[in-house]
């Protein structure tokens, strides 16, 4: 399959870069932040992404999603990366509609696609992704279900309408086996949703359960391998967004490299600077290809563990170089909370830990390579 | 034809003509058949998968077949590509004359200069070699001194050129001149043709680090060149230069998928439960297998993109830039898993020091066909639009 992108997704990544550009520019998180807004994100905005399809990018027709697949939803995060863009696009749109998908749901695929309920995966307990080692047990009670434990760095947590938590239903911490999923609901018996506010100023929470009544979705027992594929499908989105911070801070640096004078002449002359901007170019036009790469695989049903950590890591290292150089050329102006580049950094290092950082990626990758 | 008829005479022809012991694979291009005046083939068999090739066209498939070539298009090419890969058929013929100069002169050169020099590089007759570099003009290539005097009916050309690739080996030479001394230095450089074998040419091989001699310093001494024997318009040879500096950096930057460094360490130093034992280096080799997929990725979205109509540009020096680092990279990592061993110099356990002598051989990766410094150089100012002044 060729590495470009055809006619009809090129005419997508335009009309999302040009909407995000106009309907959510950096200035909106700023915002949303210093009137400490309560729900994080703004809900017109979410009206006008689901018109433009963007909500439902992954789901099929017949749901009333828009079927744009992995590399359309790629390109909706890049542009949204390169905006900073709040919204509960990645927890709703991509990770609980790839989980719900991968868990054979189909009832739930309507609502996914609406996006007037907001829908959100929980699955860390602890500061790092381990989803093996999930702890959380669900207890047979009655006919259903009860939660009890503490899940954290919740995408979207204290806004979304119905959770979709992993929980163990048999077998100990550490086994693939034995894992479910279940979904519960706002304003459940027992559930307190704690916003956590991060260096990103985005949304993400802390939620306690106590004999919190829960559905079960999909099969009991043997949701591992659903809730990896699903998080995997995730980070080539993620590796997606993470991309376009990368390409904005490049972008950004080298209008900045272009304007500011020091020693009588433009700092862009300095073959010092020239030389470190070059590297970055380099750097994410590797991270490009590899994040295309990996949205294709997505796309073609197959395995796709071994190309969404390729993704992620190259993405996670791109974003990480990019962040820290672009202060760096900035100089004093990039440390200041008045201009925006820091904002960058401060959303790259948290969406990178998301479904596991860089180690995480790179010992997915030596794994399932074979050594 | 169609492509489906054209695939399988090509698979009809491979059959007959590619010789059982020419469908094996090459430990490196040492073993393969570079062709010339003067090469010592090392079978029949490759002598004779040569004269096979070349007189149908396939050691230079896409090019016109009025000049040898073997008029094939893309997708044809293509088919070509895939059905030697699948009999894991060795390329006929290797040579600068197919990677660089061919390319030039089907671009710059006159209808009589390609009738004259392109089939002979179609067939493998004449081996070429590049005089770019001179002792004084490295990086700095546009500031070289050698110089073709006009002397009415000839060119007497009098200087010095160094790390000429092959040039003791080689029948003629493309070079670079000043032919108009008191132009500015980009504007007064020529693209001059002319055998190794005119009175005034001398070679002298370079011994490097690595034990091998690739390279030359080559001398000229009032060497008569024939007026025709320039290419393109006088004075405008820098052009040809950096279009063929193009194809230089492509094809080094190219280096194709190398067999992965975890097999390598798997063969070498075992698993234990499936992973390496030694997890910082699976840590390292990790690190450097992700990078190396990404740029193995990154070489296919542009030959893609290259297809889909865009053009690669100065992208080539990105290209150039992230693959030879790589390569020194791979190199780096191939001494951590072989140990000590890594180091032999001598003697047949080690194959003559084969780890050790091209771990050297990367060195040069980052300096020939333009330092990593000038590509980034290339992309700031191309790419980036970053200012000079």
């Amino acid at each position: 399959m060729s590495l470009t992108l055809n006619e009809e997704l090129q005419l997508l990544k335009e009309s999302a870069d040009g909407f995000f550009a106009e309907k959510s520019p950096v200035s909106d998180l700023r915002d949303l932040r210093d009137r400490e807004d309560e729900v994080g994100y703004r809900a017109d905005l979410w009206q006008d992404m689901a018109e433009m399809g963007f909500v439902g990018i992954l789901l099929p027709e017949e749901a009333g999603g828009a079927d744009f697949g992995y590399v359309g939803a790629g390109l909706v995060a890049e542009a949204m990366g390169r905006q900073l863009t709040a919204s509960p696009f990645l927890a709703h749109s991509v990770v609980a509609a790839s989980l719900l998908k991968a868990l054979g749901d189909e009832d739930r695929l309507g609502a996914l696609a609406a996006g007037d309920e907001l829908y959100t995966v929980a699955i860390d307990e602890g500061p790092r992704f381990d989803l093996a080692g999930t702890k959380m047990t669900a207890t047979q009670a009655g006919g259903g279900y009860t939660l009890s434990g503490l899940k954290t760095f919740v995408p979207d947590g204290h806004v979304a309408d119905h959770i979709l938590v992993v929980a163990r239903t048999s077998g100990t911490a550490g086994e693939t086996d034995g894992l479910s999923v279940f979904q519960v609901d706002k304003g459940a018996k027992g559930l307190i949703a704690d916003r956590t506010i991060m260096a990103d100023s985005r949304n993400w929470a802390k939620l306690s359960f106590n004999a919190t009544p829960a559905t079960l979705v999909g099969t009991l027992d043997g949701a591992y391998s659903a809730v990896e594929r699903a998080t995997d499908l995730a980070n080539t989105v993620i590796a997606a967004e993470l991309l376009g911070i990368a390409e904005e801070c490049l972008t950004r640096t080298t209008d900045y490299l272009k304007e500011r004078q020091q020693f009588g002449v433009t700092i862009g002359t300095f073959q010092a600077l020239q030389h470190r901007a070059s590297h970055l170019f380099c750097e994410i036009a590797l991270t490009r290809s590899a994040v295309l790469k990996a949205l294709q695989t997505a796309d073609e049903g197959g395995p796709v563990g071994w190309f969404a950590a390729l993704a992620k890591a190259r993405a996670i290292k791109s974003a990480e170089l990019a962040t820290n150089e672009a202060i760096q050329m900035h100089g004093g102006i990039g440390m200041t909370d008045e201009y925006d580049i820091g904002f960058y950094i401060k959303r790259a290092r948290p969406l990178a830990h998301l479904y596991g950082d860089y180690n995480v990626q790179a010992d997915r990758f030596a794994a399932l390579s074979g050594y | 034809m169609s492509l489906d008829e054209f695939r399988a005479e090509v698979r009809d022809w491979l059959e007959v003509n590619c010789p059982a012991s020419m469908r094996t694979p090459m430990a490196s291009f040492d073993e393969a058949c570079w062709g010339g005046r003067h090469f010592e083939f090392a079978s029949d068999d490759q002598r004779l998968w040569l004269e096979r090739a070349g007189e149908k066209g396939y050691t230079v498939p896409t090019w016109p077949k009025e000049y040898g070539g073997g008029g094939l298009s893309k997708d044809e090419a293509k088919i070509l590509a895939e059905e030697m890969k699948r009999i894991n058929a060795r390329p006929p013929l290797v040579s600068f004359g197919i990677w660089m100069l061919g390319p030039a002169l089907l671009k710059f050169g006159s209808h009589e200069q390609k009738l004259e020099h392109i089939p002979k590089i179609a067939r493998g007759d004449i081996r070429w070699c590049q005089g770019y570099s001179e002792p004084g003009a490295g990086s700095d290539l546009a500031s070289l001194r050698t110089k073709a005097e006009d002397k009415g009916d000839h060119w007497l050309v009098n200087g010095q050129k160094v790390w000429t690739s092959y040039a003791d080996k080689s029948d003629w030479i493309f070079c670079l001149v000043r032919t108009e001394p008191d132009a500015p230095k980009h504007e007064g450089i020529s693209f001059l043709l002319f055998d190794m074998e005119s009175a005034g040419v001398s070679t002298k091989p370079i011994k490097l680090i690595s034990g091998y001699s690739p390279f030359c310093e080559t001398f000229f001494d009032d060497v008569t060149v024939p007026k025709g024997q320039l290419v393109g318009e006088r004075g405008k040879g820098w052009t040809i230069a950096k279009y063929l500096l193009t194809h230089e950096r492509k094809m080094i930057g190219d280096i194709g998928a190398p067999t992965p460094l975890s097999q390598l360490a798997r063969e070498k130093l075992g698993t234990e439960g499936g992973q390496l034992e030694d997890a910082m280096l699976r840590s390292e080799i990790a690190r450097h297998e992700i990078d190396a997929a990404a740029f193995m990725f990154t070489v296919q979205r542009a030959t893609d993109e290259a297809k889909a109509g865009a053009s690669l540009g100065a992208f080539s020096s990105a290209l150039k830039y992230v693959g030879t680092e790589l390569n020194k990279d791979r190199h780096e990592k191939l001494l951590k898993i072989h140990g000590s061993e890594a180091f032999e110099w001598e003697g047949q356990f080690s194959r003559d020091g084969a780890v050790a002598k091209d771990w050297l051989r990367t060195k040069a990766n980052s300096i020939e066909g333009g330092t990593s410094e000038v590509q980034l150089n290339i992309i700031s100012k191309r790419i980036l639009e970053l200012p000079d002044r």
